[in-house]
């Protein structure tokens, strides 16, 4: 390549303002670093394939299906929602909005129903990202005559042939998700990226939980904070936790207390009504629950 | 003879890259899209046969163009328009409305004259 055909990547990566969203993502997610990395290639690619085509060699558009893979409350509906972002700052995709749907918006109810549903989804996601979210349903082995499969061949078409209209991403829990693709191999083939979202360690879910309560206005106290790690590491070795969810359900309780005790004192202070004391948080059943580890219930609050 | 109804029917006929930037604009406004079909073009035919429900909700134009494509290859050999609804308080119309396909051989209208009572004069526009 001569000097004068030769192109500054980094310029062309500032250019079009997608370090600027991937900083973001680093900066307000927390962990997920298998996440951010496949982010970071993908990002890479498109701009180098933006770089090629400015030389005149043109290459097809990579095919950028995804599946999301991980317990629940890993992060995958936020994610999927900042790729769309990401995608549209890169130019593959035209118009950069989310459209999330499940089963019930795919699948019909009777007989011809499945294929205008399945359709007017696809072309409402058309420009953007559609997002299939628990994608396994889809698919009823122990149903001959369910819709399902009919929805799958119409998606897959629409995968192939109009890869440049819109991004497909499958999202669900990494076993289902599995046996998802080994009964419909023609799907899992069109799906390049396969990116498992990893669980949250406890000092991951207490930073989170931190940004969660900034967010509602409020503050932990010093030992509060202290209080929500211990919580964390308890709740996580028991039945049905569910990450990033089971840390802002805990929260909302922990709201809910330090609302009662508010108004229990009667009289407070600005600082009183921003601040979750460690109380709040250790009047929960998780703590009960620990030393015994006989009886867990449902969902220990 | 060519039919002209609509919004530019006196320019040549849109390629469907023109076609798509209306419908860009359309969507930008906010109005649903929807694809029409007849084999009977007669000004007075108001009623169009509908190729599927209207499209609300879309972002991007490959969607209709896609509808579109399909619309012509199932009704080659007639006339299709598209629509495109505005449903804001106040209008509740049609807003944009323009051919999009046409028979290799367009319908042919002739003008026909009826004397009628007291040197009353009726015309008619029939298929030819």
């Amino acid at each position: 390549m001569t000097a004068a055909g030769s192109i500054d990547l980094k310029a062309l990566l500032a250019e079009s303002g997608v370090g600027e969203v991937l900083d973001e993502l680093d900066r307000e997610l927390v962990g997920l670093v298998p996440v951010k990395t496949r982010l970071r290639e993908i990002a890479s690619l498109l701009v180098v394939d933006k770089a090629r085509a400015s030389l005149g060699v043109e290459g097809a558009k990579p095919s950028l299906h995804m599946c999301f893979t991980g317990n629940p409350g890993t992060g995958k509906t936020t994610v999927a929602s900042r790729m769309a972002t990401i995608l549209h700052r890169l130019g593959h995709v035209r118009k950069g909005h989310l459209v999330a749907v499940t089963r019930d918006d795919l699948v019909g109810q009777y007989i011809g129903h499945t294929a205008p549903k399945t359709k007017e989804v696809l072309k409402r996601a058309m420009g953007g990202v559609l997002f299939i979210d628990e994608a396994y349903y889809l698919y009823r082995p122990e149903n001959e005559r369910d819709y399902g499969q009919e929805a799958i061949e119409i998606l897959m078409q629409v995968m192939e042939n109009q890869r440049d209209d819109l991004v497909v991403i499958f999202a669900g829990y990494k076993s289902r998700m599995d046996t998802f693709f080994q009964s419909n191999p023609g799907l899992g083939s069109r799906v390049a990226h396969h990116i498992d979202f990893p669980d949250y360690s406890p000092e991951e879910l207490a930073s989170i939980a931190s940004r969660m309560v900034a967010g509602l206005g409020l503050a932990l106290s010093p030992s509060a904070e202290e209080a929500l790690l211990e919580y964390v590491r308890l709740r996580r070795e028991q039945p049905n936790f569910a990450n990033a969810r089971s840390v802002r359900n805990a929260l909302d309780r922990a709201r809910l207390r330090q609302a009662r005790r508010l108004l229990d004192v009667g009289q407070v202070d600005a600082a009183m009504l921003m601040t979750i004391e460690a109380e709040d948080i250790r009047a929960s059943r998780v703590f009960d629950a620990a030393p015994a580890q006989d009886s867990v219930e449902e969902d220990p609050c | 003879m060519r039919i002209t109804q609509g919004t530019f029917s006196f320019l040549p006929d849109l390629t469907d890259e023109q076609i798509a930037k209306q419908v860009e604009y359309a969507l930008q406004q906010g109005w649903a899209v929807s694809l029409e079909f007849t084999d009977d073009p007669h000004p007075r035919n108001v009623y169009w046969e509908m190729w599927g429900l209207p499209m609300f909700d879309l972002k991007d134009p490959a969607g209709v163009i896609g509808e579109l494509r399909e619309c012509r290859k199932a009704h080659a050999d007639c006339y299709v328009k598209l629509n495109a609804f505005d449903s804001t308080l106040g209008f509740e119309t049609m807003r944009m409305s323009f051919i999009v396909h046409r028979p290799a051989e367009e319908a042919r209208y002739r003008l026909r004259r009826e004397e009628s009572e007291s040197r009353l004069v009726r015309y008619t526009l029939e298929r030819a």
